[in-house]
């Protein structure tokens, strides 16, 4: 088994070669190139032929981006497309038909379509399939009405995931359908929703009267609920996938003003450092074991502990570089309400990190939700009652 | 011992990741192999037949607290006492990878042997000093001799230091060297002194004693000499019972001296720190397991208590704990098998953090059980007192993170 991987990499590595050679990363225009390594399979090698893949194993993809890497080639700047690759282009590869595959993985690969993500709703926030966005069926369209939330990177979209109320009258599971819609269409309006830190990093998304063909339909009708779960799957999974390296990451800032600023330090925040330095390497080297284990087939459950740590470390470590700065750690850079293009978990100041940490354990599930899910679904506990399961959507108490 | 070539295998295959560095990307093989799955097995089964709770529990109130008959078995049929001893001397020729796993299936079951005394401190402290001499002659030396008696389970072994002694800190020096004289064409040295707080001497054979004078050094002494004399202490944790060691002119050879003795001593402590954490590890794991498994049954307001939320997530944060510890206990297991040069922070580390998880999960263990867990019958205190020992024993959590703060140049507060 490992031999033939061995070998499929050599493969793969000669396939990036005979490519660089017919495409010069140093002349060629940066769009023709990514889409020719799209169309030439080296874009994801798990994908399938035809995809910009190959069918093979996920593990062989570090090789081609290292090759690509070494040779300084021009990317699909895949920072900025972080929900369309992580969580769009697998449940679109799962759910999706031959057409919608065809129509959106190409563009989606090379970063011409940028996709959001519209769950959240004002009313569903930990209870996603509560949510009350209508879509209702007219002829070989759909009428959608209604209101997403915190929806990242909504102002940079040209193409979103979405997941809809289809049939109120069914319990709140059964009654969801998930679509893909363009951002560009009439109807669809984007206001920025400015956070703690002063910017505005998320969105609110304002549906009114909103077209989208049957066509743009992924999974049946009333199996969003399942499409859904697939994709926030793929969401904790990618949060898992986070590599640094030692003393990388939130710990980075507070270690180097420690060394340099003798002066602000207390035998109290010494304790405090040291144990939070600790707790990083070893969510580290957790996160690495876990990896180490998908690699060779034994898929632990851990990943769902891997954000429940982050956030709380992310928090703690945050809380005390501000501390740590005393006066310096009072100021702030800038309360002016900006857009950015991503997330940015540890931009600008420690006021900023302070801030920002906070929503590490309410964004991707809050921490008691994933408290929930490692308690019912990795040790078995009883799940939580539900007094909403078998009615109907439209009689629940809101 | 079988597949003991497997294990060679394994070891060189991790040899390469070993070389990218300490805190670089190829970091070694934290999993567990096939080969360490089928040995967790075979030491599981002994275990579960004859380090039963309430067998455990009775033997702490008895005279001989170290279950000898057990410790036999594990060591001369299962082969944990060889694990770390090389084949050509009758051992396994194992790493700290298979041996890190016996011990956590030993800290799962709190059985009462001394794997940790014998089969890695005196184990660890011989191996270095027979290395110091010429390698033509290491195994034929004294240490050499005595490994091959540990791992044939003939003979078990202590190093006599107080248990909470920190790696990198030199014993204090207890026991004086005074006079020797020429026996049989072997310099036979007198020890007097006394060490305290030695863990695993009681049912040991032979005692390996660091020994002050000129020069420093490390001794081998019978346990049965007159002259020697082991006072059992009433142990917090008497399923790993204390005992203080008194010698009086008790005849002794010098295995190793000066800075080789210092090597010994510092291999084998920090060699047990890190199984001491895998041992944490395994009592954590079963404090959970043990738990999980009673508030699934125990009903209260007509629901199994695990069903209601404050139990739940309290769990749930426990298991990411474990899994946490997990992780930094295979990392050192993984860094003394490849001798990788990142051994001191990794085992600094483990046991930093697998000592506050274990804690964690026993007492976590007492409360969640209720009245039950606080019961003499219930053996939550066994992991309780385990726990609290384990976290002294070989530096507290807090001696460790101030050696982490050292190695990662995090310094103290002026003055």
């Amino acid at each position: 088994m490992l031999d033939d991987a061995a070998i499929t990499a050599e493969d793969l590595r000669g396939q990036v070669r005979d490519f660089l050679a017919a495409h010069d990363p140093e002349t060629t225009e940066r769009m023709e190139f990514v889409r020719a390594r799209f169309d030439a399979g080296l874009a994801w090698v798990h994908y399938p032929p035809g995809l910009g893949g190959q069918g093979l194993p996920r593990t062989l993809q570090k090789v081609v981006d290292a090759e690509f890497a070494a040779a300084n080639a021009p990317t699909s700047r895949p920072e900025r497309n972080a929900i369309g690759l992580g969580m769009a282009a697998p449940t679109i590869l799962a759910f999706g038909t031959a057409e919608q595959k065809e129509r959106w993985l190409r563009p989606l690969w090379t970063g011409e379509e940028i996709w959001c993500q519209l769950f959240s709703a004002p009313g569903a926030g930990s209870d996603l399939a509560n949510l009350a966005t209508r879509a209702v069926r007219d002829g070989d369209n759909w009428i959608v009405n209604g209101q997403k939330v915190w929806t990242s990177s909504a102002h940079v979209a040209s193409r979103a995931i979405l997941v809809t109320r289809t049939n109120p009258d069914l319990p709140k599971h059964q009654g969801l359908t998930y679509f893909s819609v363009d951002m560009k269409s009439p109807g669809v309006e984007v206001r920025p929703l400015r956070q703690a830190t002063g910017e505005a990093e998320f969105n609110e998304v304002f549906l009114t009267d909103v077209v989208i063909a049957d066509a743009d339909r992924i999974g049946a009708v009333g199996e969003g609920w399942q499409v859904s779960t697939a994709t926030l799957n793929n969401e904790r999974v990618a949060l898992g996938a986070f590599t640094f390296p030692r003393e990388g990451g939130m710990i980075s800032f507070s270690a180097r003003t420690w060394r340099e600023h003798p002066e602000l330090r207390t035998p109290g925040l010494h304790d405090r450092i040291v144990r939070l330095w600790a707790a990083a390497e070893v969510s580290r080297l957790a996160g690495e074991r876990l990896r180490q284990q998908l690699a060779v087939g034994q898929p632990g459950p851990e990943g769902a502990g891997a954000k429940l740590v982050s956030a709380k470390l992310n928090q703690e470590i945050a809380d005390f570089e501000v501390e740590l700065l005393g006066a310096e750690g009072l100021r702030y850079s800038d309360w002016t309400m900006r857009r950015p293009e991503g997330a940015d978990f540890y931009g600008r100041d420690a006021g900023y990190r302070f801030l920002r940490s906070k929503g590490n354990s309410i964004e991707g599930g809050t921490s008691e939700i994933l408290r929930n899910i490692v308690a019912e679904r990795v040790l078995g506990l009883p799940s939580e009652i539900r007094l909403d399961k078998d009615k109907p959507w439209k009689d629940l108490p809101r | 011992m079988e597949g003991s070539a497997a294990v060679s295998e394994h070891t060189r295959a991790n040899g390469a990741a070993a070389q990218d560095g300490a805190a670089g990307p190829g970091l070694p093989d934290m999993t567990y192999s096939e080969h360490e799955t089928e040995l967790r097995s075979a030491v599981r089964s002994v275990l579960e037949d004859r380090a039963g709770f309430s067998a455990v529990l009775a033997r702490t109130e008895t005279a001989q607290t170290y279950d000898t008959g057990l410790w036999h078995t594990l060591a001369a049929e299962v082969g944990c006492a060889g694990l770390l001893v090389p084949e050509e001397l009758g051992g396994a020729g194992a790493s700290f990878r298979e041996t890190a796993v016996v011990a956590e299936e030993l800290g799962r079951s709190v059985a009462p042997v001394p794997f940790l005394g014998s089969a890695v401190l005196a184990t660890v402290a011989l191996l270095s000093a027979a290395r110091a001499v010429a390698a033509e002659e290491a195994w034929a030396s004294a240490p050499g001799a005595l490994l091959a008696d540990l791992a044939a389970g003939t003979m078990t072994a202590a190093l006599a230091v107080p248990f909470p002694t920190m790696p990198g800190n030199r014993p204090e020096p207890t026991v004086r060297v005074g006079s020797s004289v020429e026996a049989d064409g072997e310099v036979v040295y007198q020890l007097t002194g006394s060490v305290t707080a030695v863990a695993d001497a009681l049912p040991a054979d032979v005692l390996l004693v660091p020994g002050d004078g000129v020069p420093y050094g490390l001794y081998l002494v019978r346990a049965d000499e007159a002259g020697v004399t082991r006072t059992p202490a009433v142990s917090l944790d008497m399923t790993r019972q204390l005992c203080d060691l008194t010698l009086r002119d008790a005849p002794a050879s010098r295995i190793a001296v000066g800075p080789h003795a210092d090597q010994a001593v510092l291999a084998a402590l920090r060699a047990g720190a890190a199984m001491l954490a895998a041992e944490q590890l395994g009592m954590a794991e079963r404090a959970l397991d043990v738990t999980l498994a009673y508030v699934k049954q125990r009903y209260q307001f007509a629901r199994p208590v695990g069903s209601f939320q404050a139990i739940k997530h309290r769990l749930a944060d426990l298991w990411v704990a474990v899994t946490q510890a997990r992780a930094a206990s295979r990392y050192a297991a993984a860094c003394l098998a490849d001798g990788d040069q990142d051994v001191p922070l990794a085992v600094a580390l483990a046991k930093a953090v697998c000592s506050d998880t274990a804690l964690l999960a026993a007492q976590e263990m007492v409360q969640l059980h209720g009245g039950i867990g606080f019961s003499w019958e219930h053996p939550a205190h066994l992991y309780l007192k385990r726990a609290k020992s384990a976290s002294i024993g070989l530096g507290t959590a807090d001696r460790h993170r101030a050696a982490l703060a050292g190695l990662v140049d995090l310094p103290a507060a002026p003055g």
